[in-house]
């Protein structure tokens, strides 16, 4: 194969609509995947949200959040979390107006939020132990580490993420901006919905 | 990375790929920067309806069923706000808003079931 042949074999397995929408759905392909990896996300999160509504409508007896959990923490934690989501929307918008650095450190930003909430959680989950409450204490603590749990692997998966792309991944900033912009676009959007979340199981778990 | 790399904006003019625009990536930097503004009232909104919701459940130690009400009712605008502005659901294309549509369908359904049984036994 001489190299003109080479390069075109190479063109022709290039992925298309990594940057440029698709004429058809009119958008690049990544965003398109990103919502409907959402929208499972959202089944089951809603799997989980639908169990709680009925184990505790079917409890003899259920504990007002704030008697059993740290509202203080959780409520320092859902200001984490919500201040990651703006780092997020503004290092994606720094990154479209050409602002490398100023979006990195966004992303930087973001990561460390990302930290914080989950060494606050880290630290409630201890409390809880040395309290002895388990999973198996109960039903409210059952539903409580089942659904803090999953949304924490959710918070850890994004952090890897935002790692990979404050480290190795940056360095598609010098050939392909705009796909680099993208990556962020779609980390954001995932990073969003883990938020979202949080602001549904703050109140029914701790507040209710 | 050490080196300092010159801003520069993306795209200042509008790409368009087989007649399809991309309203993500491809907006004036003044424009952005509009967007950057929109974001931080967003932010402090958030912030605000964070607050009102503990004072209220936590502060005021609202009864559960008024609890829920309020709660739920501020969860649901913060969500909003976080899907309409940081997820710029409101300007998106038409797809995402089918993919949506069906999921909040059986998001309904999946809700639904457990409510049904608990309005039941009432």
């Amino acid at each position: 194969m001489d190299a003109h042949a080479h390069t075109a074999h190479h063109a022709e397995f290039e992925i298309p609509y990594t940057v440029h929408p698709r004429p058809d759905t009119g958008l690049y392909n990544g965003k398109l995947g990103i919502w409907l990896f959402l929208a499972s996300e959202v089944m089951l999160f809603g799997a989980l949200f639908s169990s709680l509504i009925l184990i505790r409508s079917s409890a003899p007896s259920w504990p007002r959040g704030w008697e059993e959990l740290n509202v203080p923490l959780a409520t320092v934690n859902t200001f984490v979390l919500i201040a990651s989501s703006v780092t997020v929307v503004l290092a994606w918008a720094n990154l479209r107006l050409g602002n490398f650095n100023l979006g990195r450190l966004f992303i930087a930003l973001t990561l460390l939020c990302g930290l914080i909430f989950m060494v606050i959680k880290a630290f409630e989950y201890g409390h809880k132990f040395e309290l002895h409450h388990y999973p198996s204490t109960s039903n409210f603590f059952a539903t409580y580490f089942v659904m803090t749990g999953l949304h924490g692997l959710h918070v850890v998966g994004g952090m890897i993420v935002f790692a990979y792309f404050l480290t190795f991944g940056a360095k598609m900033w010098k050939t392909e901006r705009e796909r680099f912009t993208n990556r962020i676009e779609i980390v954001g959007l995932y990073w969003h919905f883990v938020d979202l979340v949080w602001i549904f199981l703050f109140p029914t778990l701790y507040l209710l | 990375m050490t080196e300092q790399i010159a801003a520069d904006p993306i795209v200042p003019e509008r790409h368009e790929h087989a007649g399809v625009q991309d309203p993500g990536t491809h907006h004036s930097p003044e424009h952005i920067k509009k967007e950057i503004r929109v974001y931080l009232i967003v932010f402090g909104a958030l912030t605000v309806l964070t607050a009102a919701t503990v004072f209220a459940c936590f502060g005021l130690k609202l009864p559960v069923h008024y609890a829920i009400m309020v709660a739920l009712t501020i969860a649901t605008m913060k969500g909003f706000l976080v899907a309409g502005f940081f997820m710029h659901l409101l300007t998106e294309k038409r797809l995402i808003y089918g993919v949506l549509i069906l999921t909040v369908v059986f998001f309904a359904a999946l809700l639904w079931l457990p409510v049904h049984d608990v309005i039941d036994k009432f």
